[in-house]
Parts: C-alpha cells; structure tokens; sequence
C-alpha cells in the first residue's frame, strides 16, 4: 500500500468518526532523506533520515485545534493513534474560548503533481560528491530524497504533492577566501555537478589577490541574484503579511500606504509555474498561479491569508497563514551579464549577503553582512576581493532612487532549510545594480 | 507503541546489530510540545504535537553515521540499523576523522528536570486562562493595537543505550512564555515584550507575577512611543541581562564552538575569528570576564546530566579573568583538536546527528551594586530586551537592537529612548568590560531557538548574567 493510500485510509476513517458539529482537516509530511555533511571535501557525518507525519485540525463549535504525531506509515497503528489524538481534540476543543475568526472548512478541489527524479543512493552518492570535490576544500551538504506532502478535509478536498529531488550545498575555500555555490535538481547528472564545481573554482582562483580594507561609507555595489535571494528573506519576515501590517510590524507599511514607493525597476510577484511548492496552502486553498505583490514600484498587496480576511473584512488571496511568499519572484530588467562589471565602474561586486535582520523595521532598514566572493571592481574590472563589510541598508532607499539597473537574467535559488525536515520552494531573482548602498563597519 | 516496548526492542535488537558493526547506539527519544498562543483576548492558536523517532548510531571503518525513523516497530529499528550500516561503511572510506569508542562512554545514569507539579496536571483550559488575563494586562490604552501571550509546553524523553554498555534516560519538563505589546500612534510604532523559557513544571502558571509584568510591558511600550530617538553616538553602554543573553550567544557562544573552528559550519553559519591556538593565551574580555559552561545549574533551560554522545555534563570555566581557556567541543571535536572541551555534543531531535552546541553559557556576578554602575556613568545608555541581531560568519563585527533604551546622565537614568541599537567588533568590544553587576542584577534568560548545523537544527540554550556595563561603545537610533 502506498503512503498516500495509507494517508487517504486514516484520513477517510477519522472523517466517517466525526461528530455532527464537527469539521476536520488531515495533512500529512513525509520524507526519505539522505544528509551528508561535507568539511575538507571528507565526510563528516552521514544521516538517512524516514519521517512521517500526520497532523489533524479539528473544528468544532465555533473552536480549533491542531493534534499532529509521528507516523509509523502502517495504517492499522496510525489510525489507532489519530483516533486518540481526535478524542482528545474533542475533549479539549470545548474548553477554549471561541475563536471569532475561524475560517469554515471548505473543499477547495483536489489537486495532485508528482516529481519523479533519478538519484544517486549508497556508494553511488558518496563517490558521485567525494571523487570530484577531492581537488578542493569543499564544506557543504548533501541532501536527497523523496518529499511527499498531503492534505484532505472532511468537505472532500483532496491535495496529494510528492517529488524526488536534491541539493548539494556547497563552499570552496582557500584559506579564508570562499565561494558559494548549489547544484539542486530532481536527476543528478556527474557532468552537471562537475560543471559546478568547476565554475565555484575558477571563481575561487580570481580571489588570490590580497584583501582590500574599506572604510565604512557608501559604495555603488551590484548585488548577484544570490545577494539578492538573500536580501528578498527579508520579504519573509513580515514584509508582505497583512496581518503584519494590521498589527504595527510591517516593514512596509509605508509602501502600502503609499508614504513611500520603490523604483519602477522593480516589481515583485508569487510565481507557482516555477514548480518548486505546491501551490494548495495549510488550508487546502490553491494560489493564483501568478500574484503581483508590487508592480514598477508600487505595492499592488499584501498576502492576506482566509484567516485575516476575516478579521479584517478584506479580500483574501489565499496566503498561507504565515503570510509569507512560498515562490517569490523579483521581475528581470534590461542589464545584460556581459555588462555588469562596466555598469558597476568602480564599486563592489557582492556575490552572497548573511545574517539579514530588520535595524530599523518601521523605516524597513535592514542590516547585515557581505560574504564569499565580494569583489572591489574598478573602472569594471575586478581589482581584489575585500574584507567583509556590515551594512545598515533602508529597503526604501535602496530599491527606491537608489537602484539603477536590474538584470535581465534571473536564477532560481532553492530553498535548501532542512530545520525539521527538508524544505520546498525557493526564489527566483535577477542581479541589482545599486547606488549608496551604505557599509557601516 | 509503548516506551517499554520500544526498551524491550532495543535490547533485543542491539546483540545483533552488534555483531555486524564496531559499535552501535540506539536512542529513543519522544518529544510532547504544546502550544497556545492568544491575541487581542482571542484564541490565535493551539497545537500539540507527539513527535517521536528512533536514532541508529553505527561505527564502521572509524567513521560514525546515522540512521533514524520514526517506524518505531522492531522492523523499522531494523532497516534503519540497516541503512545506517550501508551508508556509513561507505562514507568510512571518505571520513573527515578516525573516531573509536572514546567518543561514545558507556555512561549510565538518569536525569530528571527540576518541576513541583508535572506539566501534565495543567489543563488547557488553566494555561488558556492565564493568557487570556496576561493579554487583558497588556492593554493598559487603546493604542496597545496588538498583544500576543503565548506559551509552549515540552515534556521530552530521551532514552539511550549502547553496545559498549552505556544507558541512561534524561526528561525534561520545560516551559516558555512570551507576551508582547505592540503600540501605535499616528506617526510611530513600538513594541515592547517579555517572557522567558525554563526547565519547570506546571508551577510556570500558578502564583507567578506574570500579569503584573505584562502591565509594565504594555506601559514601557506606550512610553517608547512619546520617546525620543536613540543618539547617534560613542559612549558609555549598560546592557541589562535579557539583551546580555543575546550578547553573550552570537559574540562569545558561537566563536567558541570547536566544531565551527574545525570548519564543519563552513558552508552555513560560518567559521570562527577564534583558532585552536588562541585557547590559554587569548585576552577575550577584560579581567572581570569570566564566563562557565554550565549544565548543572538546576532549572536553566539547556540542563542535563549527560550530553547526547553519554559525555556526563560539568561546570567548566571558558574564559577565567578575561582569558580564553576552554571551547565549547564534545568528544569528537576534542578528539579531533586536541584541546580542552566540554560535554556539548547534542542533537535537536530523534532525526539528527548531535553537533557541538551551547547549554547554559553564563556570566559570573561580580561586585558591582546596580546604583553605583549607573552612577559611575557621566553619559550612556541602558538598554534592555533584544529587538534585532546579526553578526558575521567569523562572529566578529555585530550590531545589535533592543526594544528600550534609556540615557544615563551625570550618573542617572534620565529619559527613555526608542529604537536604540549599538555595533562593535567582539574581542574589543568584551575588552572595554569596566563594571560587572553582583548577585542581586543576576538574571537566567533562556531561548529555545538556536539555529546551526547541516541539517539544520534548533535547539535549547540558556545564559544567566548580572548587568554588565561597557565603555566607548557606537549606538544610534532610528530614523526619525
């Protein structure tokens, strides 16, 4: 019996148990995955991780709670188990307050996508990294398998996500000069991964020069596509939220209320169509497949979940309930690669940003670090690579008057969290040319 | 599945699996959180989650590798004892070290968190109360526009054995609240919020003062929006033990830990300023620095009595008068340094392999009474609850925010200000240490949330400090 049988099993037997006041939601999360820590291009640790989850949201009488388990996958013991769990969400649901912003459980359809890939497994796996990476310092991780996701009401809906796929997250190190890189896919291909590796070390040999010391200041810089898959987290913490916006922790509360715009360069959507997260929600809803959050500038809206659509009469969008983009998208401009270097003149190349946190949040300043390869450029052309430099950046000031150029290319940037189990999605985002972007430290 | 059977299977299973590997350890590890969360005097949520899994450690070839499931059946032990086994004889002919059973003591032994009640005699419906009330508390005005109480409840269960003969149980009874006020004008938002996270029992509830301290969270709130902005400045810094906790992690935690020195967190968190040959001779911080690692503080959030490797948990000094003398490094890194460590290999969970992590890192009191730091001060500011961190992946150059700030003037508090922030570099900025609270300025603040390792994993830490005050420090606002 497969797991998605097996899940279907336990979910239809929960919903025939329930009472007449009651609605239920049943998600599932599995995953069969190989981790492989890298450090020194040797194996540091190795970890196969099987895990199954279902989780159970029962309403009833205007209440709702969540009872989620670790799941054997054999469906007699996890139904034997949610039975338990569904009782005591019974019990416990009528000593809660009433809840004036539930959201009634509805059928959403049914949808169901399945990724196949062709990965490497056992020795496979290991030669396939250890062999080609043995010529560098390659720090990183490995990470592969199966990712199965499911969610099913007591209303019918019926949503079934499943894929197979990988990522090797890696470093190349000389000394303490680096670069990063992520080869990510659903077919690992030895030619690929040795392509990449490839490109990390000829970006690697460019670093050789001494380190160039800046004095903190303001520098016209061009954030890479992954600088800018950095920069872009920050639209996950709040930024985009409704509910953020409503409750006085919206960075870009000023955007909605138009007080302030961004450059018409810049224009930002939820794009489905690049495949890498199901598109139903934790409430079975399913997305556009295209939602333009900002558009040449000025913030078209903000992810409202069903939740906050009540409370706030507002018009939902079908945002999951943390309001957060699942697969951003910053549009491409017109700069072309091979021009780049002569666009920037003299300024700095920043390949990665780290460590990203609002300094400022009603003003959406935001400070952080550059790391890996940041490249002092003059007269576009590489000079050295430079010692790694804090900023404390405004959102408004630096993708309002002060982005000047936004590529014409994008790249995808998987979604490589592993807190918990292994993560979907990731971002799609060109490179920006930027002019004062201010380094403090 | 019950936890005897769960026992009964691990014996049964581990006089096989030893003859087919060098070593084994089995770890069973079950994990109850629940969580409630009110806001504005509504339900916003409640969950619980079971989460529970089996971790196959193997020894092959030298090299230690991982297998886990939450197939909690004698089948499922098997073939993840099986995929363990495969996986790891492979990757022992690519191994970053040679490990022996050194690295795995048979110890054996049991912990028990310290708690009055049991967290199980706490009905929903009492914790839910104690929210709502605390949410009530938060509004002290209308321009409370939004106030969170929330809290989560863990009952954890750990239990290990080993074919070398280690075995051992650990429980932890742990809660963690947090109630915020967030307040708005028209022109200005500010947020005020406090909370804490504790290994306790059901007592977390009963009879604390906690919505006495949610009034004065709503109340400092309302005052930060008639405030002034920060100064842009360098002067004098007194940082109060909820914003020394967060200075005490990212600047002397993280650097310390051997694994980042070895360059295992590369490729994520980052690399360390600190090298193996700085331990015994590097001047960390001033002569009043002196920092433990300390597991055995009873009812801090990240004690135990054995880390997850079975290396028994001691109070040890890592930096004595300013001087750097130990890193935060279980067996392994020890091993593979050859210098000093302590017992902090842990997991976060049943489906991860254990890394070197902090536990409880405090600050030692010292002498200095609260008044007279103040007053030795002729300009400065206190500041006091973390808002916003980030540090660089050496751990070097920071620039933390807090949520209050006030300026000391003339060797007193004056007015409150908004948006306070400072930045610095680390090993100057512990260097310019000039006055260390004693006792009575001693707090224990602990986090459930720290992030690290490939795979990634959060786990629980904890870091008591007196209030410490700095000189010559860089601070500013926001913008206006």
């Amino acid at each position: 019996m497969s797991q998605r049988e097996v899940f279907n099993h336990i979910a239809h037997a929960l919903i025939k148990d329930l009472q007449q006041d009651e609605t239920l939601t049943v998600d599932f999360r599995g995953e069969e995955t190989d981790y492989v820590r890298w450090n020194q291009s040797k194996i540091r640790q190795n970890t196969s991780v099987s895990q199954k989850k279902i989780s159970l949201t029962l309403q009833k009488a205007g209440r709702r709670l969540r009872k989620s388990f670790s799941a054997q996958g054999f469906k007699e013991w996890d139904l034997i188990e949610a039975r338990k769990l569904l009782q005591e969400a019974r019990q416990e649901a009528l000593t809660l307050p009433l809840d004036p912003y539930l959201v009634e459980i509805a059928n959403h359809g049914t949808s169901e996508a399945y990724f196949p890939g062709n990965l490497n497994t056992g020795e496979d796996l290991i030669t396939a990294i250890a062999q080609p990476s043995a010529a560098y310092d390659m720090a990183g991780l490995y990470a592969g398998g199966s990712i199965e996701v499911g969610n099913c009401n007591s209303k019918g809906q019926n949503h079934w996500f499943a894929n197979e796929s990988f990522f090797m997250d890696y470093s190349l190190y000389n000394g303490e000069r680096a670069v990063k890189s992520c080869y990510a896919g659903f077919k690992w291909s030895q030619k690929e991964f040795a392509t990449s590796l490839k490109q990390a070390g000829e970006q690697l040999a460019m670093m050789k020069s001494p380190l160039k010391k800046l004095k903190p200041g303001k520098y016209k810089v061009y954030l890479a596509p992954a600088a800018v898959a950095d920069l872009s987290g920050m639209f996950s913490w709040g930024a985009l939220s409704y509910r953020a916006y409503k409750t006085g922790s919206c960075a870009l509360k000023k955007l909605q209320e138009g007080e302030r715009e961004f450059s018409t360069k810049f224009s930002v959507k939820e794009n489905f169509n690049l495949g890498l997260t199901p598109r139903f929600n934790d409430l079975g809803e399913l997305a556009p497949e295209n939602l333009i959050l900002i558009k040449k500038g000025r913030l078209e809206q903000l992810l409202v979940s069903s939740r906050s659509a009540k409370e706030y009469t507002s018009p939902g969008n079908d945002a999951n309930s943390d309001e957060a983009p699942r697969a951003l998208e910053i549009a491409p401009g017109l700069l072309a690669k091979e021009n780049i270097l002569k666009e920037l003149g003299t300024g700095l190349f920043v390949s990665n940003l780290h460590y990203l946190n609002w300094s400022d949040r009603q003003n959406a300043r935001v400070t952080g670090m550059t790391r890996y390869a940041c490249l002092w450029v003059e007269n576009g052309e590489i000079i050295a690579p430079i010692e790694d430099m804090r900023f404390d950046v405004s959102l408004f000031d630096i993708l309002g008057e002060g982005l000047l150029e936004v590529t014409e290319f994008q790249e995808i940037d998987p979604s490589v969290d592993t807190y918990f189990q292994r993560a979907l999605g990731g971002k799609n985002t060109p490179g920006l040319l930027i002019k004062d972007f201010n380094f403090t430290l | 599945m019950t936890q005897s059977h769960i026992t009964a299977n691990f014996f049964n299973a581990i006089s096989d699996f030893k003859k087919q590997v060098d070593w084994v350890g089995l770890k069973f590890y079950s994990e109850k959180t629940t969580r409630h969360v009110i806001r504005n005097e509504n339900p916003e949520s409640h969950a619980t989650q079971l989460d529970q899994g089996i971790m196959v450690e193997v020894m092959s070839g030298g090299h230690l590798g991982y297998a886990a499931t939450s197939d909690l059946t004698p089948e499922g032990l098997a073939r993840a004892f099986q995929k363990a086994k495969a996986l790891t004889n492979q990757a022992s002919y690519f191994k970053a070290t040679e490990f022996s059973y050194e690295q795995r003591p048979a110890s054996r032994g049991n912990f028990q968190s310290p708690y009055l009640h049991r967290l199980d005699t706490l009905a929903t419906e009492e914790i839910v109360n104690v929210l709502m009330k605390a949410s009530q508390s938060l509004k002290v005005s209308d321009k409370i526009v939004s106030r969170i109480a929330a809290a989560m409840l863990v009952e954890t269960q750990i239990q290990y054995i080993s074919s070398s003969g280690a075995e051992w149980t650990q429980n932890f009874d742990m809660v963690g609240t947090h109630y915020t006020a967030t307040a708005q004008d028209t022109k200005n938002i500010q947020v005020r919020s406090t909370g804490n996270s504790l290994q306790i029992g059901a007592e977390a509830f009963r009879g604390l003062n906690v919505l006495e301290l949610c009034e004065i969270t709503g109340s400092e709130a309302m005052e930060l929006l008639e405030a002034e902005n920060c100064p842009t400045d360098t002067m004098d810094l007194l940082l109060a033990p909820d914003q020394m906790q967060l200075q005490i992690h990212e600047s002397i935690g993280h650097p310390l830990e051997l694994d980042r020195i070895l360059g295992d967190e590369r490729n994520y968190a980052g690399w360390s300023f600190i090298k193996p040959e700085d331990f015994g001779k590097l001047q960390y911080g001033s002569q009043l620095l002196n920092v433990v690692f300390d597991p055995t503080e009873a009812g801090q959030l990240a004690s135990y009595a054995f880390d997850d490797t079975g290396n028994p948990a001691t109070r040890e000094y890592l930096i004595k008068d300013g001087k750097l003398l130990r890193g935060l490094g279980g067996l392994e890194s020890q091993k593979r340094l050859g210098i000093l460590g302590v017992a902090n290999q842990r997991a976060s969970s049943w489906n991860r392999a254990p890394i070197d992590r902090m536990a409880n890192i405090n600050i030692e009191p010292g002498d200095g009474e609260l008044d007279e730091m103040i007053g030795s001060v002729k300009r400065g500011l206190l500041m006091k609850t973390n808002r916003s961190w980030s540090i660089d992946d050496y751990r070097n150059k920071f620039q933390f925010g807090c949520e209050y700030g006030q300026l000391i003037e003339d060797g007193k508090l004056t007015r409150t200000v908004k948006n306070p922030n400072y930045r610095g570099k680390t090993l100057q900025f512990w260097n310019s240490l000039k006055a260390v609270g004693n006792a009575k300025t001693y707090e224990n603040h602990g986090s459930p949330y720290c992030g690290k390792g490939e795979p990634n994993q959060i786990i629980r830490v904890a870091h008591s400090s007196p209030y410490c005050l700095f000189s010559n420090i860089e601070v500013f606002g926001g913008l206006s």
